[in-house]
C-alpha cells in the first residue's frame, strides 16, 4: 500500500539496549520502518532477533533497568513517543496503540474476571463507569465471536482455552478503538487449527475499523496471507524490507531466502524439501564485526566478515542489507 | 465440614503427645502439695492424695479417662482448686485471642505497605531502609523488645504500662490502651518475616506477563500495583501468616508474662509452676486446636483470593 500521506507510525533509527558497559546487548540496532494507515506490517525473524523488543519499545514498555531506548524516534500521529512523559505515554497505551502478547496463558491476570480485564481500558481511558464499560466489554466479546458473552464476562482466565484467552486479548485490544494494534506472535502458543482462526479474526476486525496492524511472527507462511509489507529482522537489525508480494516473488537477502526455504510455501510446490537454516541465531552480546549473518551464510565473502552492509534501496520500496546487492561488492 | 472432621485424628495424636510430655515435666505435684501447709493440715496421706487425684492409675488408663472426658466436654479439674479446666481456659482464651488479633493486625499494617513499597522501589534508598528495618525486627527477640518497652520509658519518663488488667467488656478504651503496647511489640516481631515475604512475592508478581499487559493497557502505577499485583502477591503471604500462627501464640505467651496480661500464657505458666497437669494439657490442646483452625481458615481464604482454587 502506497501512502503519499504521512504514515501512522514511523520508527526512525531505533536503538534499544540492555545492560551497561561490556555486558551491554544492543537488542534493536538502528531499526527503521513505517506503518501506513490501515496497513498490516509483518516483522519476521527467528527468536532472539529483536522483534519483541522493537514492539515493546514503541509503547515504551521495555523493563528498565536493564533496558532503555538509546536513540531514535518513534513518530506516531505526529508525536515522538520517545519524548513523551510517562503520563502522556499512558494515555496512548491501550487507547491509541494496543498490544497483544504471545503467551495467552500468562498474559491475563488469573485473579480478575475476564470482563473486568476487557472493560478496564474503557474505564480508564473513556472514564466510563464500570457497568457501562462492562456493557461494552460484552459487545466486544461478541465481536471476537465468543458465544454466551454474558457468562464469559464473569469467568476467570483459567476457565478459558488458549484460543479463547487470545480472543479475550483481542477484545481488550479493540476496546478503545485504537489506531494501531501490535500483535507479538499472537498465535505461536496455540494449536495449529486455532492459529488461522485467530489471525483471520484479528485481520478482519482491524480492517473493519481501518486500524493498522503490526504482526510479529517467525512464520513466513503467516506473512504471505496477512501482511501488506514485511520487515525481516536478524540480530537486532533490519536485513530486508519489501511489500509482501515483492518479497515472496523476489527475496534478495540470503537470510530471507533461508527462511522461505524453511517454511512450506502456500503457493504449491510441495515437492521441494524444507531446509532449515544451518547454525544458531546470533549471540547479540558477541555480534561479528561485519554482516551478522556471515557465520551462517553460504555466500559470505571476506568483505562480509569485515564490514557490515548498509540497508540499501534495490527496487521500488524494496531494501536489503547484503553485499551481494550492493555495488561496493564488485 | 469434612475439613473439620479431618482435624480429629490430628487432634487425637496431638493429645497423646501433650499428655505424655506433660507428665515428663520434672517435679511432682504430690510433693508440692504435701509441702504446703494448708494441705498438710488436712492430714491427707500421700496415698490418699494420689488416689484422690486419680494419679494412682496406669498412664494409659489415665489418658483414656481424660480423653473420654473431653469427648463429653469435660476437660477435668484443676488439681489445686478443683475449678473445671474448661472454665479457666474459656476465661483466659478471649484475652489471648484479643492480643493475638491486634498483634496480627499491627503486624500486617506494618508489613504489607512497607513490603509493597520496598518491592516497587527495589534497590532505592527507601528499599534499603525498609530491608534494614525488617532485619532489625528479625534480630530483636520480642521478649527483649517487650522488656525494653517496660523498662526504658519508666526510667526516662516515669511511664510504665498498666499492669492491673481491665476486661474489654468492662472498659473497652482502657482495655485497648493496655493491650496496644504489648500487641505492637508482638506484631512488630511477626511483621519482619511477612514484610520480606511480601517484598519477594511482589517482585515476583511484577515480573509476570499479566503485569506487562496491565501496563500496556495504559494503567497507572497505582492501579497496576493495587488492582493487578497485590492480590496475586498476597496469596503466598497468607500461607506464611498461617504458618506463623504457632509463633504468634508462642509469642503471646511470652508477652503476657512480661506485661502481666491474664491470658492463656499466664495460666500456662502458673499451671506449670504448680504441675497442674489437667490445666497444662487443657491449654496445650486449646492452642493446638486454635492452630489447626487458623490453618483451616487460611486454606479457605485462598478461595477468596484465588479463583483457581474456588472453582476446583
Ligand atoms: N528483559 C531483558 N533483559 C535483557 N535482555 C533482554 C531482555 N529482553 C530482551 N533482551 C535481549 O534482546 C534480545 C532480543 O529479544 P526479543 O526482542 O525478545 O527477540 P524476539 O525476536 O524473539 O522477540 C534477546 O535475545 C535478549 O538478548
Ligand atoms: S552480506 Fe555477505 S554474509 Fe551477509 S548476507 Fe550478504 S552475502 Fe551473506
Ligand atoms: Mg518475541
Amino acid at each position: 500500500m502506497t501512502t503519499a500521506a504521512r504514515p501512522l507510525l514511523s520508527v526512525r533509527n531505533l536503538v534499544t539496549r540492555f545492560g551497561r558497559g561490556r555486558g551491554a546487548v544492543t537488542a534493536v540496532d538502528d531499526v527503521s520502518f513505517d506503518v501506513g494507515v490501515g496497513e498490516t506490517v509483518a516483522i519476521v525473524g527467528e527468536s532472539g532477533s529483536g522483534k519483541s523488543v522493537t514492539a515493546l519499545s514503541i509503547l515504551r514498555l521495555i523493563p528498565s533497568p536493564p533496558g532503555r531506548i538509546e536513540s531514535g524516534e518513534i513518530l506516531f500521529e505526529g508525536r515522538d513517543l520517545t519524548k513523551l512523559s510517562e503520563r502522556e505515554i499512558m494515555e496512548i497505551r491501550g487507547n491509541r496503540i494496543a498490544m497483544i502478547f504471545q503467551e495467552p496463558m500468562s498474559s491475563l491476570n488469573p485473579v480478575l474476571t475476564v470482563g473486568l480485564q476487557v472493560a478496564e481500558p474503557i474505564n480508564v481511558h473513556r472514564r466510563k463507569p464500570w457497568d457501562a464499560a462492562l456493557g461494552t466489554a460484552k459487545q466486544l466479546l461478541g465481536r471476537v465471536r465468543m458465544s454466551d458473552a454474558e457468562s464469559r464476562l464473569r469467568a476467570y482466565p483459567h476457565q478459558f482455552s488458549g484460543g479463547m484467552r487470545q480472543r479475550a486479548m483481542i477484545a481488550m485490544a479493540l476496546a478503545c478503538e485504537p489506531r494501531l494494534i501490535i500483535a507479538d506472535e499472537p498465535t505461536t502458543a496455540l494449536d495449529v487449527t486455532v492459529q488461522a482462526q485467530i489471525l483471520d479474526l484479528l485481520k478482519d476486525l482491524a480492517q473493519g475499523s481501518r486500524c493498522s496492524l503490526i504482526l510479529i511472527t517467525h512464520d513466513l507462511g503467516v506473512v504471505a496471507r496477512y501482511a501488506d509489507r514485511v520487515v525481516v529482522m536478524y540480530g537486532g537489525r533490519v536485513v530486508e524490507q519489501a511489500p509482501a508480494r515483492e518479497l515472496y516473488a523476489n527475496p534478495r537477502h540470503p537470510y530471507t531466502r533461508g527462511l522461505m526455504a524453511s517454511v512450506p510455501r502456500l503457493d504449491g510446490d510441495t515437492s521441494k524439501r524444507l531446509v532449515p537454516i544451518d547454525g544458531q541465531p546470533p549471540n547479540l552480546a558477541r555480534l561479528p564485526a561485519g554482516c551478522a549473518f556471515a557465520p551462517r551464510c553460504r555466500q559470505a565473502t571476506d568483505l562480509c566478515h569485515r564490514e557490515r552492509p548498509a540497508l540499501a534501496e534495490i527496487g521500488p520500496q524494496h531494501q536489503t542489507a547484503c553485499w551481494l546487492e550492493t555495488p561496493a561488492h564488485v | 465440614m469434612r475439613r473439620l472432621l479431618a482435624l480429629i485424628p490430628t487432634l487425637l495424636f496431638a493429645s497423646l503427645i501433650v499428655f505424655a510430655t506433660v507428665r515428663m515435666i520434672p517435679g511432682d505435684v504430690i510433693d508440692m502439695m504435701l509441702s504446703q501447709n494448708d494441705l498438710a493440715a488436712d492430714k491427707l496421706s500421700r496415698e490418699q492424695l494420689v488416689q484422690a487425684l486419680g494419679l494412682d492409675k496406669p498412664m494409659a488408663e489415665q489418658y483414656l479417662i481424660w480423653i473420654a472426658g473431653i469427648l463429653k466436654g469435660d476437660f477435668g479439674q484443676s488439681l489445686w482448686q478443683s475449678t473445671p479446666v474448661l472454665e479457666l481456659v474459656l476465661q483466659r482464651l478471649p484475652v489471648t485471642f484479643e492480643l493475638g488479633v491486634i498483634a496480627l493486625a499491627v503486624g500486617l499494617v506494618i508489613a504489607l505497605p512497607i513490603g509493597v513499597y520496598s518491592a516497587v522501589r527495589q534497590d532505592t534508598v527507601g528499599d534499603f531502609l525498609a530491608r534494614s528495618f525488617s532485619i532489625l525486627l528479625l534480630a530483636v527477640p520480642s521478649f527483649w523488645m517487650g522488656t525494653m518497652v517496660m523498662v526504658f520509658p519508666s526510667i526516662w519518663w516515669g511511664w510504665s504500662p498498666e499492669v492491673n488488667y481491665v476486661k474489654f467488656g468492662d472498659d473497652p478504651i482502657q482495655n485497648l490502651k493496655q493491650m496496644i503496647v504489648p500487641a505492637m511489640v508482638l506484631g512488630a516481631s511477626l511483621s519482619a518475616v511477612t514484610m520480606r515475604m511480601t517484598r519477594t512475592m511482589m517482585l515476583e508478581v511484577l515480573r509476570q506477563d499479566y503485569i506487562r499487559t496491565a501496563r500496556a493497557k495504559g494503567l497507572n502505577q497505582r492501579l497496576v500495583i493495587m488492582r493487578h499485583a497485590l492480590r496475586n502477591a498476597l496469596i503466598p503471604v497468607i500461607t506464611l501468616v498461617g504458618l506463623q500462627a504457632p509463633l504468634l501464640i508462642g509469642g503471646a505467651i511470652v508477652i503476657e508474662q512480661i506485661f502481666v496480661i491474664p491470658g492463656m500464657g499466664l495460666l500456662l505458666l502458673e499451671a506449670v509452676n504448680q504441675r497442674d497437669y489437667p490445666i497444662i494439657t487443657g491449654v496445650f490442646l486449646t492452642v493446638g486446636l486454635a492452630v489447626m483452625l487458623i490453618n483451616l481458615m487460611v486454606d479457605l481464604s485462598y478461595g477468596l483470593l484465588d479463583p483457581r482454587v474456588r472453582t476446583r
